[in-house]
């Protein structure tokens, strides 16, 4: 099946036909931000292309402008050598561009085959009743085509999040689109899914449609595009050849400079027992188990990451032991001491220092000033508060010293929270955690969403952390990050803990295995 | 023409934008007066004569402007943290209830008046903080909506007031006397028990209720509890972001608890001064207290003012100089409506001027690239 289209004239004449997606001199002004600052762009028909940045490139508002979401306040689109101009999603969709966004765009009360015909304003999408049976098979036989394994009746959130991927790229199959946009599709996925998904994406691009896929890891890129096109600061800076381009050199576009690789070496004493986990059980928000008899241990001076697909009781082990949900069986004793279970002030009070996930949401309260933010354990304390009166001087000086001291890029202490980037609101989370001298750190995703800056200013804190005898427990679904920090590494998988090897002794491999709910090899 | 969020809320705006939104409220109004064939200064003129100039005008208009403070205050201190009591109304009932028991009881017995009065002030926090933890209890403990809880009891409290007067039993009820044979009405206070006012000599005399002194004080103590003390910065946390606050551990439950009973305690204190300050008795008349709707337009006072202590104090000397006017001029050239339509076009205009505090509108083209280049 080709999908391009024939009718254009300047292919007729002989000429190299115009490439599938150009967009020329693309500005687009946000208040404070140029977030696209005169972009080029193109891509052919039957190309898988890689658009590499790091956050905040502009990848994302690039894409958000192809996809008909935003309007450039600058700049011209063309679709095979036609200038288009998209007022609106549905006229992208009507050019037949689709995107796979990093949050899916379903409805999880609606069966596989009704969210892939959600929306589609042609044939089968636009009949009154629906005929279920045809639109299933239909979704049946593009999932059997493309190696895209999912049950067309199975309600989505009764998916993981690797199969609710996939139906959103048959969605894209379904309305036969010729462009396909994929933010970051690797994220939610084990190593092994990820494989699949790249053999998916080329054999779409050698039925000539246009695969645009979008990450910030070099590998993966490496791995699947035929052209890369990098963007900094909001600009273009390069397209290459994937094959001519080596990671070192994709790094350096990337990030402006050559990233420093090597690890500093480490001195490692583990010192006393932190924290003892046994056969700790907790509820998740939908009331059955998150947390199946999880134990673990973390000492004094060492970095224990957990790795771990999304959604398989990590983010619920944390708050277990953050004391933000109770523990519903098993002991979770910090420095000897147990946890009143479900009380977060106890585990405060026992030393636990806790990053959530959730920065916006749990880790600071957006709306409140800076100064705010970061009294907002430690108000209780002598250093900020008289019985029950505030020191509202000593909070402010407070603040202003741990905002030179994390250099924290704000406009001054009185300013909300919420108008914090990604990294600047990491760092004032970690300084309030670090202010409150912990025995324990729980760092639940600390990095995700940030930029290459800040986060080896995040890797490096949590290293001092760990310098200065701290227990680090470092939950993370970025296995390069936890190779990077972790001295032993646990693997979590639907509630438990399958698997324990030391850094020395991990192997990418065999931790994806495990991720996916494959057996403990040695255990065999 | 597009519209931005602002990066930067500048200071001025949040004192222009109020003034700006009240002058278009103003001209808006001014429209509607010239559609129904008034001549809209003159009007104005009428108000303003009504609400501050004529002779006792003033003390009309702190009658009315003191429960609103109240009031006010209690949706303040209860919105601040997000906490939605649309209870006040009722909370104002059962603190005058309680109120003129303690009145009634305490002054009969020859207590001195200053004790007499404290009793009043502490019965009617008392029950408007006892019916407003009703809705806060299910809230805490089990996440009930306060919105619907709290606006249902208003009704049951309006019940409760009238039965207590109508009821031959009660110990509220008058039944000596030729005028209670004829229709139900409540015992009058004793004397000990009424309200001093201190009256100032301009303009025939001005007189200023207790309670519009202690709505002053009590305005001064919500806003040191919030801005100033443990309690307003969990308060302030919990409002902000409930997971936050379990984060940094501190008491959710606690705090609905206490904040609820604050709000209650303040409107109760309203029903309190009402019966104390101004009627003497309990009004159970279902057109009397019952349709001044103080409750609900404590809402409106406390929205105007941000939820800001000390602003809703002004905002309900503004109010209740305008429904004072109202009262006042309504007659055949001065429908009794027009002072609610002017107050429904105050508020609309005030929160939609609050967009402009938030958001910047930009008038502006996209160009093509090689302009842009």
């Amino acid at each position: 099946m080709t999908v391009q289209s024939e009718k254009d004239r300047r292919g007729a004449d002989g000429a190299p036909p115009p490439p599938a997606v150009e967009m020329r001199g693309i500005v687009k002004r946000f208040p404070g931000v140029l977030a696209n600052d005169r972009v080029d762009f193109e891509a052919a028909a039957g190309e898988v292309h890689a658009l590499l940045g790091e956050n905040g490139a502009g990848k994302s508002t690039l894409s958000n402008i192809l996809t008909g979401l935003y309007r450039p306040d600058a700049g011209e689109i063309f679709i095979d050598g036609e200038p288009v101009q998209f007022h609106s999603p549905r006229d992208a969709l009507d050019a037949r561009i689709f995107m796979v966004h990093q949050h899916f765009r379903l409805v999880e009360t609606f069966t596989v085959a009704e969210n892939v015909v959600l929306g589609d304003h042609r044939g089968e999408g636009r009949t009154f009743r629906l005929r279920h049976r045809a639109i299933e098979q239909r979704v049946a036989e593009l999932s059997k085509r493309y190696g895209l394994a999912v049950d067309p009746r199975a309600r989505v959130w009764q998916l993981s999040l690797g199969e609710q991927q996939r139906v959103e790229i048959l969605k894209a199959l379904y309305r036969e689109a010729r462009i396909l946009i994929l933010d970051e599709p690797t994220a939610v996925l084990t190593p092994q899914e990820a494989d699949v998904l790249f053999e998916t994406l080329r054999e779409m691009a050698v039925e000539g449609r246009t695969v645009v896929f979008i990450s910030h890891k070099l590998h993966e890129v490496k791995a699947v595009a035929d052209r890369v096109t990098v963007l900094r600061g909001g600009r273009s800076v390069a397209t290459v050849s994937a094959a001519d381009a080596t990671l070192r050199s994709l790094a350096s576009l990337m990030v402006g400079r050559e990233l420093d690789s090597v690890q500093p070496a480490r001195a490692r004493t583990a010192g006393e027992l932190v924290l003892e986990l046994t056969d700790v059980w907790s509820d998740g928000d939908r009331g059955d188990s998150a947390v199946r008899g999880a134990s673990l241990v973390v000492h004094g001076g060492e970095i224990v990451a957990v790795a771990g697909v999304a959604g398989n009781g990590q983010r619920e082990l944390a708050e277990t032991v953050a004391g933000m949900r109770r523990a519903t069986r098993g002991e979770i004793l910090v420095c000897g001491k147990a946890i009143r279970a479900g009380d977060p002030r106890s585990a405060i009070a026992a030393g636990v220092a806790y990053v959530p996930e959730d920065r916006l949401g749990t880790g600071v309260a957006p709306s409140l000033s800076i100064a705010s933010n970061l009294a907002l354990k430690g108000y209780r304390e002598r250093s900020s508060s008289h019985g029950p009166l505030l020191r509202i001087g000593r909070i402010r000086e407070r603040a202003v010293e741990l905002i030179q001291r994390y250099s924290i890029a704000a406009p001054g202490p009185g300013a909300p929270a919420r108008l914090l980037s990604g990294g600047n609101l990491q760092k004032v989370v970690l300084a309030r955690e670090f202010s409150g001298k912990p025995r324990l750190l729980i760092a639940a995703s600390p990095t995700r969403g940030l930029d290459v800056g800040a986060i080896e200013t995040v890797h490096a804190y949590l290293r001092e952390a760990a310098a200065d005898g701290v227990g680090v427990l470092l939950i993370s679904e970025d296995l390069d990050e936890i190779l990077l920090l972790a001295d032993r590494v646990a693997v979590m998988y639907e509630g438990a803990i399958v698997g324990e090897t030391s850094r020395e002794e991990a192997d990418v491999e065999e931790i994806g295995l495990l991720m996916a709910g494959g057996q403990d090899p040695r255990a065999d | 023409m597009r519209i931005e969020r602002r990066l930067r809320q500048p200071r001025w705006l949040i004192v222009a934008v109020p003034a700006g939104s009240l002058v278009f409220a103003f001209f808006a109004a001014g429209l509607v007066l010239y559609a129904t064939g008034h001549n809209a200064l003159s009007s104005y003129r009428q108000i303003i004569d009504a609400a501050f100039l004529n002779s006792g005008a003033l003390g009309q208009t702190l009658t009315q402007a003191t429960p609103l403070a109240f009031t006010g205050l209690a949706a303040a201190a209860a919105f601040r943290m997000r906490l939605f009591n649309i209870g006040a109304e009722g909370q104002l009932f059962m603190g005058a209830i309680t109120a003129d028991a303690a009145g009634l009881y305490l002054g009969g017995h020859g207590w001195p008046t200053a004790l007499v009065i404290f009793a009043m002030v502490i019965a009617g926090c008392a029950g408007g903080a006892a019916w407003a933890l009703i809705p806060g209890a299910l809230r805490a403990f089990f996440k009930t909506n306060e919105i619907i809880t709290s606006l249902m009891l208003n009704y049951v409290a309006a019940y409760v007031l009238t039965y207590l007067v109508f009821n031959t039993e009660s110990y509220w009820r008058q039944t000596k006397g030729f005028n209670a044979s004829v229709f139900p009405t409540s015992k009058t206070l004793p004397n000990d028990a009424l309200w001093p006012s201190a009256m100032i000599h301009v303009r025939g005399g001005i007189a200023l209720p207790l309670g519009a002194g202690i709505a002053v004080l009590v305005a001064f103590l919500l806003w040191f509890l919030f801005t100033r003390t443990r309690f307003g910065f969990e308060a302030q946390v919990l409002g902000d972001s409930p997971r936050a606050a379990q984060y940094a551990g501190m008491r959710t439950r606690r705090k609905i608890l206490a904040v609820m009973g604050i709000s209650g305690a303040v409107a109760g204190l309203g029903g309190a001064s009402q019966v104390g300050d101004f009627a003497h008795m309990l009004d159970a008349d279902p057109n009397g207290l019952q349709k001044q709707y103080y409750g609900y337009t404590g809402i409106v006072v406390a929205a105007l003012a941000r939820y800001n202590p000390l602003a809703v104090v002004v905002v309900a000397f503004l109010i209740g100089a305008l429904q004072n006017a109202g009262n006042t001029l309504q007659g055949a050239d001065f429908p009794s409506g027009l002072v609610g339509v002017m107050q429904g076009i105050i508020l609309f205009s005030a929160l939609g001027g609050e967009l402009l505090v938030r958001y910047r509108v930009r008038v502006g083209r996209t160009m093509p690239a090689t302009e842009a280049a």
